[in-house]
């Protein structure tokens, strides 16, 4: 057994094998996705709850859709309506569900830490959807596959992701997997959207995008939100596209094979220029999409198997106990 | 009347600690090194350590206001057992001690129901809004010992500069926060690489420095008299140094948890771990730990904050700032000790001496004719702290199973002792 986590809240944990063995699985699953059948048992008799405390779209569906082609009973609560809103703390909620002895959680929160805070209250196996500024594994991992597939390796490749970093828990599970696997780290965009000390995290901090994706294999970009762009962080939404905006002009600088990446939703003409989003020779936004799904697979796998292992060494010590 | 013999006598003002003997008469320290006068009751405090009782500036209690995190009767029992002596107690209440009346009710319960002095810092504006001035006369007449607004940051210049000039005739201490409120607005964390890669909202140490240097601006302009609660970075000790070096009547604190604690104790999202100002990288962790050591940084307190469970049991950001501290001043000076190779005279300058003469009180020595306030310790016996065993009444210590060296063995208040209670006044 090369991955050994018994949740997946973020890259950082993960060994670089961990890495490949959920990327290797994830191909298997490329291909289930792609036959007719589209059906696993693997998690069969188990139950996944998604928790979203944070609205979302394509991530909730994608893990809904993963958990019921492996034969998971999936339940999706949007939690940003209920029961916060009446007063109840993360935990009690957590409880409450824990109770309903799901065997996997799936969470989404606004604040950084809150998955693991979760996952220190609960009996199941929990995976991070996104916290805060802090991680967002799967999302990482649905770009590494995608790379790796694009590009016939995952190492020795130079990435450049361009935008606001500061603020992206997207970037911080992409530049960690990324260093892991040993490539070469670029973060592209203004001061106000860089984290503190980034000089110290291993990678090269450009403010000028064209030097930033100078012959770049990838080109990773991210979303500015809107309520960011008033002044606040970017005077406007008009000089962030003229300074950091995707177009064929600054795609130029980048290796002529460059794939481009955009985790989604996009804001075209803010961060990304319609037709460099459109354009099936360089984007892989679509294919990233589909990545998700397959990943998510992959990783509801191990991680079920290593609950399964980890409840049957627990029967067995009571049988040998008792 | 007590005589303490066999006892290693920790003295802060004169910076010896030395074995010898010590009378205590009608509440005083009476007479040094001298014999047993007849009648009086011997102890042998077995070479251990006897120093001036701590003089906490900065504790936080729940009453009024939150006496389900902590009252003044388990405030008072966590001090006796910490060898806190005297408890300066912050005006952050609810309501904030922004009049004499409240000031009267909070020290007359004190007085019913704790163990140790207990005395109070008052709000210097009402309800520590910023806004307009507390009535500072009459809370001075009515025993506050300084005015500050907790770690409510003053924004207004005007009504601060204000304020100091109006104390400064009064020659009342005013107790500052330094930090810039807009920078720190939202922050859990201290900027850097620690912080991002957890995702927390930090703020840079700059905003400490930016906020002492505005309030050492209103200092040279009023010539108050200031004490600034917490200094935590290196960045704002050259602007310390140069303001004392100017003559100001400017004096600095820290807590012990900024001594002995880095960013990267937090971990895992820990919020025993929160703090205001939050935790220091290891660079100005040491920087700080100097200053004490050259005396620039002259009082170390436990800015003891109690917070219930519910309080802290979030996700980081959401939950609770502050740490209970009281009982564990002790033990965490030591590490100062043992690991730092502060001396002990030199941990009670900034633990009892410098607190009680900046307040103006007579305690903090072993000088013949102070009051005795005594702490009978052990610096050496290892212990791991169970948060549980804590008797404040909210257990969120950063310490919890800590490994931690130094004991309290008794504790005396006036000459009383106070800890530990004999079984008949338990």
């Amino acid at each position: 057994m090369t991955f050994t986590q018994k949740h997946l809240l973020g890259i950082e944990p993960l060994h670089p094998v961990e890495i490949t063995t959920i990327l290797d699985l994830a191909e298997d699953y490329v291909a289930l996705n792609r036959s007719a059948e589209k059906h696993a048992s693997v998690l069969d008799g188990m139950t996944q709850i998604n928790m979203f405390f944070e609205a979302s779209t394509r991530t909730q569906a994608s893990f809904e859709l993963a958990g019921k082609r492996l034969g998971a009973d999936v339940m999706s609560m949007a939690m940003a309506q209920t029961s916060l809103k009446k007063g109840e703390t993360l935990i009690d909620t957590a409880l409450t569900l824990n109770a309903m002895h799901p065997d996997l959680l799936v969470v989404r929160h606004p604040h950084s830490g809150a998955v693991n805070l979760l996952a220190e209250k609960v009996t199941c196996a929990v995976l991070n959807a996104g916290d805060g500024r802090h991680e967002h594994p799967t999302q990482a991992l649905l770009d590494a596959l995608t790379i790796r597939r694009k590009k016939g390796r995952l190492h020795r490749l130079t990435v450049a992701i361009c935008g606001d970093i500061a603020h992206s828990r997207v970037a911080r599970s992409n530049l960690i997997l990324l260093g892991k696997m040993e490539n070469r780290v670029r973060l592209v965009g203004p001061p106000t959207l860089m984290p503190a000390q980034v000089g110290t995290f291993g990678v090269e901090v450009f403010d000028d995008m064209r030097a930033g994706l100078e012959g770049a294999d990838v080109v990773m970009m991210l979303r500015l939100q809107r309520e960011r762009m008033d002044g606040a962080f970017v005077p406007s939404e008009r000089e962030y596209f003229h300074r950091y905006g995707l177009d064929a002009e600054k795609l130029a600088y980048a290796k002529d094979d460059a794939i481009v990446m955009h985790p989604g939703p996009m804001n075209r003409g803010v961060e990304i220029d319609g037709a460099i989003a459109d354009d099936i020779n360089r984007s892989v936004i679509q294919e990233q999409v589909e990545m998700g799904v397959a990943v998510r697979m992959a990783c509801m796998d191990l991680l079920a198997r290593n609950l399964r292992s980890s409840r049957e060494r627990a029967r067995l010590r009571e049988v040998t106990d008792g | 009347m007590l005589w303490f013999h066999n006892a290693r006598l920790i003295d802060p003002e004169t910076g010896t600690d030395h074995v010898g003997t010590l009378l205590v008469r009608d509440g005083a320290i009476a007479e040094r090194d001298g014999p047993c006068p007849d009648g009086a009751q011997a102890i042998d405090a077995g070479g251990k350590c006897l120093a001036p009782g701590i003089v906490d500036l900065g504790v936080q209690v729940g009453e009024p206001g939150a006496q389900h995190k902590e009252s003044l009767r388990t405030a008072g029992l966590a001090a006796a057992r910490g060898g806190v002596t005297t408890i300066i107690m912050r005006p952050d209440t609810s309501p904030a001690i922004d009049t004499p009346e409240v000031l009267e009710y909070v020290t007359r319960r004190a007085q019913a129901r704790t163990p140790v002095n207990i005395r109070a810092m008052a709000a210097l504006t009402r309800g520590r809004e910023g806004r307009e001035m507390a009535e500072i006369g009459l809370l001075l007449d009515a025993g506050a010992v300084a005015f500050g607004d907790g770690e409510r940051v003053l924004r207004d210049t005007r009504v601060f500069a204000r304020a100091m000039a109006y104390a400064r005739g009064l020659g009342a201490l005013i107790v500052g926060h330094p930090q810039d409120a807009g920078l720190s607005a939202g922050a859990c964390a201290t900027t850097g690489k620690f912080a991002s890669l957890k995702g927390l909202p930090a703020v840079s140490p700059m905003a400490e420095r930016m906020g002492l240097d505005r309030d050492l601006g209103l200092v040279e302009m009023t010539r108050a008299r200031y004490h600034a609660d917490q200094i935590t970075c290196a960045r704002a000790l050259p602007a310390l140094e140069r303001a004392k070096q100017n003559g100001l009547d400017v004096t600095a604190g820290i807590s012990i948890h900024h001594l002995t604690l880095n960013e990267f104790d937090v971990g895992d999202y820990r919020t025993f771990f929160k703090l205001t100002p939050p935790l220091r990288g290891e660079d100005d962790r040491r920087a700080v730990v100097e200053a004490v050591r050259e005396g620039l940084i002259d009082i170390i307190c436990s800015m003891h904050s109690p917070q219930d469970e519910e309080s802290k049991r979030l996700p980081f950001e959401e939950a609770a700032p502050g740490a209970v501290g009281l009982e564990t001043l002790l033990p965490a000076a030591m590490r100062l000790h043992h690991s730092e190779g502060l001396g002990l005279p030199q941990i009670w300058r900034a633990l009892a001496l410098n607190p009680a003469r900046r307040l103006g009180l007579a305690s903090g020595r072993l000088g013949e004719g102070a009051p005795a306030d005594l702490v009978l310790f052990d610096p050496e016996t290892p212990f791991v702290l169970d948060r549980f065993s804590l008797l404040s009444k909210s257990k969120n210590t950063p310490f919890d199973e800590a490994r931690m060296q130094g004991r309290v063995l008794a504790t005396y208040v006036a000459g009383r002792q106070v800890y530990p209670r004999g079984a008949d006044d338990a």
